[in-house]
């Protein structure tokens, strides 16, 4: 499975991101917001199958987080630390590869 | 395996990501997905201005950023100039602005921010000609302060402040026409641009790079929270608005019009197949739909007519 | 060498402008500052100043765009006066809370309504809250040092705070007076090429400035302002004795002017002091123990010289062209504020004087010198004196 786009940034904000005010309250790490793992809000959760998937991408494509990334072979990886189960991959995939299904926690 | 051409050009936009998760948009949030395309198409050649909106929210409070690039966030009315500001900066430094290899400066404000408050600051930087891209990204309303009806809100549409009610209906004016008030101002490039069609929209990205001189774009960026959507139907809706007319895919390229729609040949889907996925048209009655359905065909009849003219 | 001209006070401004080197102006038309807009233009126009001119299309546009332009890491300046001035009053604080030193020219006037185009100090006065450095220059040569010095203040690491230089509509701004006009190599060496490493906008280092700060953070920004402010007395200070040395003109947080055997001094700011300094002088040869002083520095306000001032003297008076009204001056709350704590204070009086361009006479100074006087033997009667004012026609 590949790994996270963020990867590095989120090691790089964990380590160096501080409340240490600055002059004008400048932040000065970009794309620090990797810290917030935003996958807690999601009530309801995508499940992939990858058998339907023909790999159009419109997934990938259209997640607003972005929460999907590709994989070596170009099938979605769902990142459920960020997802936060709107269901555009869900309601955009032509081949019902993806589902929302309620939460469990 | 073998890959279809539409798939091939999908995979066209750039891989990188310079938007990144975490930030904190709505579910589903038309604007936040706009935001990705954009710092897709411009990575980190870009300076970007956002004024007190979603937006705000969106890239993070301190010490956050969901941005890759540098970003600046100023008071609602002020991008035009703001962005005024920043190339001219960038020109006196030395730097290239605009062009293939140049730096891009962004302002991206909503449809408040573009079509009220921030229209003076919009014409004078569209007005003084200066090398630098403007976005309005249009959800229809004042999302941030809790959905109030702005000018570009349409006909019909519940907001906070048109309720409907006894005396009153609900939004009882038609959609204002930023994009004409700003092709009024004879500038090189101005488009309309959707979600739904990235290809599309990168390719006008790209267009406002190349072109200098002040570009506008405006983006139609679904907003399930105040349009009282669910959050799946962000790519639908954007896409029915296209199908359907409302909201057109056109550029206007130095004086010249172009209708860019997915399936030129088709006739326009009807308006309400665009209101019923939505809570916000729900209390529309059937002659207020009709209203609306006619101020959408007069509107794409007068376009199809300037792309016959201005072609 | 140094060269000396009349000119208007405008034209010392845009003089100031020019030298300093700003790479961004962005300016409105407005009465009595067109001038210095005008005449910048006229230098870039000429190649005289290498700068990028933006025409916008308001104060409040001059303002943003200035602080699009200080974002990315340019010196940029702008000029206006009165409503000009409360158009930008939201992006005072922005420019400030961002750490933005823009430095700008202010031809003060009053503000409407009744539309008045004529000189107090309400504009700049009305600003005082918003973290920009304020200076009050007596005259056109004071005009074009204190624009000099407040780009130096402005700039400096331990400050970081746009300021403002003001000087009196029409008064000064179109009154010719001799300017001399420093040379290009010492204003140079006095300033230095702005090189911001707090904040520019450059794709090479993403930041995100003037982020949303949470109630977490907020009050830790805002502090970080007023320290700056604080950090601004020394810095103000240390930026007078290096121009007193590089151009032998000599600026003081309060200059005072025959104060040391004073009884009563009488406190203002701007042109009103050329003014009031005469008047000190006919009143020494009939032998009243009167002296003045003039404030220079606005903001910070000079809490401490206002104390050393306050122990020579009986009564201040407080001479001032701008109100707050429900409460009376603002420079005087200022000095009282100074004073509330100390164990002996004097008399302080506040005189409301010469409001949208009433000429200050020396009968209305005599006025007030009187009820000072008075005031030092019997107390004091009121609150607020209005001095000059046509109780005929009211």
């Amino acid at each position: 499975m590949a790994e996270s786009p963020f990867k590095v940034d989120i090691e790089r904000a964990e380590k160096e991101l501080t409340e240490k005010m600055t002059p004008g309250a400048i932040a000065y790490i970009p794309g620090s917001s990797v810290i917030n793992k935003t996958g807690s809000w999601r009530v309801f959760k995508p499940e992939f199958n990858k058998d339907k998937c023909v790999r159009c991408f419109l997934c990938y494509t259209y997640c607003p987080e972005p929460a999907i990334y590709l994989d070596e072979e170009n099938y979605p990886v769902f990142d459920y630390d960020y997802c936060k189960g709107c269901g555009i991959c869900a309601n955009e995939c032509p081949t019902n590869a993806i589902t929302m299904v309620r939460e469990v926690k | 395996m073998e890959i279809p051409e539409n798939v091939k050009k999908r995979l066209s936009l750039p891989f990188e990501e310079h938007f990144y998760a975490g930030h904190t948009a709505c579910q589903g949030c038309g604007a936040a997905l706009g935001l990705r395309y954009v710092l897709k198409a411009y990575g980190k050649k870009a300076i970007f201005a956002i004024p007190a909106c979603c937006s705000t929210i969106i890239a993070g409070p301190w010490p956050y950023s969901a941005f890759g690039a540098p970003l600046f966030h100023t008071a609602f009315e002020t991008t035009g100039a703001v962005i005024s500001g920043i190339e001219a900066a960038l020109k006196a430094k030395g730097y290239k602005v605009k062009g293939k290899d140049g730096i891009m400066v962004v302002g991206w404000a909503g449809d408040g921010g573009t079509a009220d408050i921030g229209l003076q600051a919009l014409s004078g930087f569209l007005e003084r000609g200066h090398d630098a891209l403007y976005i309005m990204y249009d959800n229809e309303a004042y999302m941030n302060t809790g959905i109030q009806r702005s000018s570009s809100t349409p006909y019909g549409a519940w907001t906070t402040n048109t309720p409907g009610g006894k005396k009153h209906f609900l939004e009882r004016r038609h959609k204002k026409k930023v994009i004409d008030i700003v092709i009024a101002h004879k500038i090189p490039y101005a488009a309309t641009a959707s979600i739904a069609f990235p290809e599309d929209f990168m390719r006008k990205l790209r267009k406002a790079q190349e072109i200098p001189g002040p570009s506008f774009i405006q983006l139609f960026a679904p907003c399930p929270t105040g349009w009282r959507a669910p959050t799946d139907k962000t790519i639908e809706l954007a896409r029915l608005a296209v199908q359907t007319a409302y909201f057109p895919l056109f550029e206007y390229e130095n004086g010249k019009y172009k209708i860019n729609m997915p399936s030129p040949k088709k006739e326009p889907k009807p308006i309400e197949e665009f209101l019923k996925l939505q809570g916000r048209f729900k209390y529309m009655t059937k002659e207020d739909i009709e209203i609306l359905q006619e101020w959408v065909l007069r509107e794409w009849k007068e376009l199809k007519k300037k792309a016959e003219v201005f072609g | 060498m140094p060269m000396k001209r009349v000119m208007k006070g405008n034209e010392a401004a845009a003089w100031a402008a020019k030298l300093a080197k700003p790479k961004v102006i962005a300016a409105f038309p407005i009465t009595p500052s067109t001038l210095v807009p005008e005449k910048i233009s006229e230098f870039v126009a000429n190649g005289e100043l290498d700068a990028e001119f933006i025409k916008v299309e308001s104060e409040h546009s001059a303002i943003s765009a200035c602080v699009g332009a200080s974002a990315a890491g340019v010196r940029a300046f702008t000029a206006t006066a009165s409503q000009g001035l409360a158009l930008m009053h939201e992006i005072l604080f922005i420019a400030a809370g961002m750490r933005l030193p823009i430095v700008m020219a202010i031809g003060n006037r009053a503000l409407s309504a009744p539309i008045n185009i004529w000189n107090d100090w309400q504009d700049m006065i009305s600003e005082r809250d918003t973290g920009w450095i304020q200076f009050y220059a007596e005259n056109n040569q004071e005009a074009l040092d204190l624009i000099l010095i407040a780009f130096k203040v402005a700039e400096d690491e331990r400050v970081l705070l746009p300021a403002m230089t003001g000087f009196d509509a029409f008064i000064l701004t179109h009154t010719v007076e001799p300017v001399e006009i420093p040379d290009q190599e010492l204003v140079d060496e006095f300033l230095g090429e702005y090189k911001p490493k707090h904040a520019y906008l450059d794709p090479k280092r993403p930041i995100t400035q003037g982020t949303l700060g949470f109630p977490a953070h907020y009050m830790e920004a805002r502090y970080k302002v007023w320290e700056a402010m604080e950090n601004a007395r020394e810095v103000i200070k240390e930026a007078f004795e290096e121009f007193e040395k590089k151009f032998g003109r000599k600026y003081q947080m309060v200059e005072e002017y025959k104060t040391d055997d004073a009884e009563i001094i009488m406190i203002t700011m701007g042109s009103l002091a050329g003014t009031l300094k005469e008047f000190i002088d006919k009143k020494r040869e009939e032998g009243v123990k009167v002296g003045a002083a003039k404030i220079t520095v606005y903001r910070p306000f000079p809490i401490e010289e206002i104390r050393a001032l306050a122990k020579k003297a009986k009564v201040l008076a407080i001479l001032e062209k701008d109100v707050s009204f429900g409460l009376g001056g603002a420079v005087f709350a200022d000095v009282s504020r100074s004073l509330i704590n100390e164990k002996e204070k004097p008399i302080v009086l506040d005189f409301i004087i010469g409001l949208g361009g009433r000429d200050v006479t020396f009968e209305q100074l005599e006025e007030a010198l009187s009820i000072s006087e008075k005031a030092m033997k019997e107390g004091v009667e009121e609150d607020v004196y209005w001095i000059g004012l046509r109780k005929e026609i009211l």
